[in-house]
């Protein structure tokens, strides 16, 4: 009975509301663009983060990577005929590395090698990844067919291959194409396997997969292809001296990351006469990046928050010149018999209806518009449950706290004044 | 209703004893009522004269629980009122009264079937029952064909038809009537009039206020008042 009573008395404030059409819409716009932009802009910054923090997470958090960069000498002077420039970890680095962090669980050596690789009729410029069996431990690829490299093939030099996804499909290999021979260069290997490639890209912190790359033990890239790479670029002959390219080393505990970090360091500061390497730490790039969407969250919170309070007052304004409006039909409501808190209700419940009704108009704005965004722009967008519910709740609120005033002021009205009122 | 009002046995709908309402206007306070006493009938008809300023107005409004005496006592039905509520005023006017405006006093956004509902939503029927009340409230009045038309579509003369119908709806005891032919031509007037008159016959308590002697004469008693006082009184009390 009662509950038949709610309802009517929101239906007969719908049925008001509609007589206004116009009004009643404009009114909502602050609050639909309110939610709509808490949506949109929450589901963008919590897609980027996640894109941004999942990348990281995928590096490992236990892990720390070192990386070869060219110095700046080295760029400027590549231009020149003679130049060669040497840079880079050395397989001396590594060694020390693993023979001086007892934290240090298991690493991986990389070296990067481009060359052109034939497969039956087909050829293909791949990168070729010097590497060993942790590298599949610490870089987690999902296997398509075959198998990944095994630390005999390294121990005992075997020239086998493990073919990215898409590196296979270029070459027209298949499952079929297990055991096959890959020509790279002028030396045969046999495909061993062929693993899903990721694409991500972490910031420069590890060498990022290419689509093209193809895994060969790191003793057998050495002895076969050697250290020194010759690239042909505008003309000009660029050679290059790198060892490794790279390092992933895993320590045991998340404790040990960055002290350990801080000691490959510091041993390679001690070895190195330029700074031709880069330590980074995935878990202090995890935690910087979710203190930055923290900030972020603030600050979308509080745009989003005063977007919902202009949206509010926009309500508030309305329903107070309603309420001056609808003077004579209040003092009538009163005549008749209306309770003050009848009157309250009928007011409170035309804002919270127009509230709510703007929340959902705004959801479903808040909703198209990251979709737009990924659609259009390609950005990964989330839109969780909770940032659904939160502006509901909120324009909800919005609704009783800015309503509350102008209904208040319309049950003050005194129906001897309002009867007269024309 | 009457049945158990206790002391409305004698008669007596309506009492004022030494009614004082004094309004403060800036620094000067106005007498509106300057101690009145008097008593209505059930089932009888007032009219309520005087010039403006005089406290008809104010009268009615006392009279129709929409205003608090200064002091003095109103009981009403024999339950002494004056002490009351917003509440229990409101309550009050929901069971007893219906009022009659001279401007008709109608909600323009809402249609003839709406408005004449409007006391049935308040005293909390569903609106099945509301809606054909409104239409027999609507025939009778001779607006049966105009349920769903706004009363701006409506003559002077329908509209006030609108408001006796919405008056009634609530089956009132008393009905006030303030000016209710003020808005309209003479032959309009008169067929209000004459269904007030009608309404009266059926039992209904009326009280209007009007300044115009023969509409007053329709009226089987009359109350003149001159600066918050009763002048004279013509017909039995």
């Amino acid at each position: 009975m009662r509950q038949a009573k709610v309802i009517r008395n929101i239906a007969l404030g719908i049925e008001n509301l509609l007589l206004h059409k116009l009004r009643s819409f404009l009114t909502m716009l602050g609050i639909v663009f309110g939610v709509g932009s808490v949506i949109a802009m929450l589901s963008v910054g919590e897609g980027a983060s996640k894109e941004a923090l999942d990348q990281i997470r995928k590096l490992g958090s236990n892990n720390i990577i070192v990386s070869a960069i060219k110095s700046i000498d080295d760029e400027a002077a590549s231009t020149t005929h003679s130049h060669m420039s040497i840079y880079g970890l050395t397989y001396e680095d590594h060694i020390r590395v693993v023979e001086s962090f007892g934290t240090i669980r298991q690493t991986a050596p990389v070296k990067l090698i481009r060359k052109e690789g034939r497969l039956g009729e087909r050829a293909l410029e791949l990168r070729i990844v010097g590497t060993t069996a942790e590298w599949f431990e610490l870089v987690r690829r999902p296997i398509l067919a075959g198998r990944v490299l095994l630390d005999s093939d390294v121990e005992d030099n075997l020239p086998v291959a493990v073919l990215t996804e898409f590196g296979a499909r270029k070459l027209l290999a298949a499952e079929s194409t297990i055991g096959q021979s890959l020509r790279i260069g002028g030396d045969y290997f046999e495909v061993v396997g062929i693993v899903k490639s990721e694409s991500g890209q972490a910031g420069n912190i590890q060498v990022p997969d290419e689509q093209i790359d193809v895994y060969i033990p790191i003793s057998v890239a050495r002895t076969y292809f050697g250290d020194i790479m010759v690239r042909m670029t505008a003309g000009t002959r660029e050679r290059e001296m790198v060892e490794l390219h790279q390092m992933i080393v895993q320590v045991g505990s998340i404790d040990d990351v960055e002290p350990t970090a801080k000691g490959i360091e510091d041993m390679l500061e001690r070895f190195h006469k330029k700074k031709d390497y880069l330590v980074s730490v995935p878990l202090a790039l995890l935690r910087q990046a979710e203190a930055t969407k923290r900030t972020f969250n603030i600050v979308l919170g509080s745009i989003a928050g005063i977007s919902l309070l202009v949206g509010g007052i926009g309500i508030m304004n309305i329903m107070l010149a309603s309420v001056t409006e609808r003077t004579q039909e209040i003092g009538i409501r009163r005549a008749i018999g209306a309770k003050r808190r009848q009157i309250v209700s009928q007011f409170l419940i035309e804002t919270v209806v127009l509230s709510i009704v703007g929340g959902l108009i705004g959801i479903g704005l808040g909703v198209l518009v990251p979709f737009l965004v990924t659609y259009f722009a390609g950005m990964a967008t989330v839109i969780t449950v909770s940032s659904i519910v939160l502006p509901l709740v909120i324009s909800f609120a919005v609704g009783i706290v800015f309503g509350l005033y102008p209904a208040v002021r319309a049950a003050k009205v005194d129906p001897i004044v309002a009867l007269r009122h024309e | 209703m009457s049945a158990e009002a206790g002391s409305s046995c004698d008669g007596k709908i309506v009492q004022l004893e030494d009614a004082r309402k004094i309004y403060q206007m800036g620094t000067q306070a106005v007498n509106a009522l300057a101690g009145v006493t008097l008593s209505f009938k059930r089932g009888s008809f007032w009219a309520i004269m005087g010039p403006s300023g005089s406290g008809k107005s104010t009268m009615m409004n006392v009279l129709g629980c929409l205003d608090h005496l200064t002091s003095g006592r109103y009981i009403l039905e024999g339950q002494d009122v004056s002490t009351l509520d917003d509440d229990s005023l409101s309550e009050l006017r929901l069971r007893l009264f219906g009022f009659i405006f001279q401007s008709f006093n109608l909600i323009p956004q809402l249609t003839v079937q709406r408005n004449i509902e409007l006391p049935l939503y308040y005293l909390g029927w569903d609106a099945h029952r509301s809606a054909e009340r409104a239409k027999e409230l609507a025939e009778e009045v001779g607006l049966g064909e105009r349920l769903d038309h706004h009363p701006t579509e409506l003559s002077g003369g329908q509209m006030q038809r609108v408001a006796i119908a919405r008056a009634l709806a609530n089956e009132p005891e008393i009905i006030f009537a303030d000016e209710p032919t003020g808005n309209l031509d003479t032959a309009t007037g008169e067929q209000i009039l004459r269904l007030l008159v009608e309404l009266n016959e059926q039992g209904k308590t009326i009280i209007m206020v009007t300044h115009e002697s023969h509409i007053a004469s329709h009226a089987g008693h009359s109350l003149h008042m001159l600066d918050g006082r009763v002048e004279r009184v013509e017909g039995d009390g």
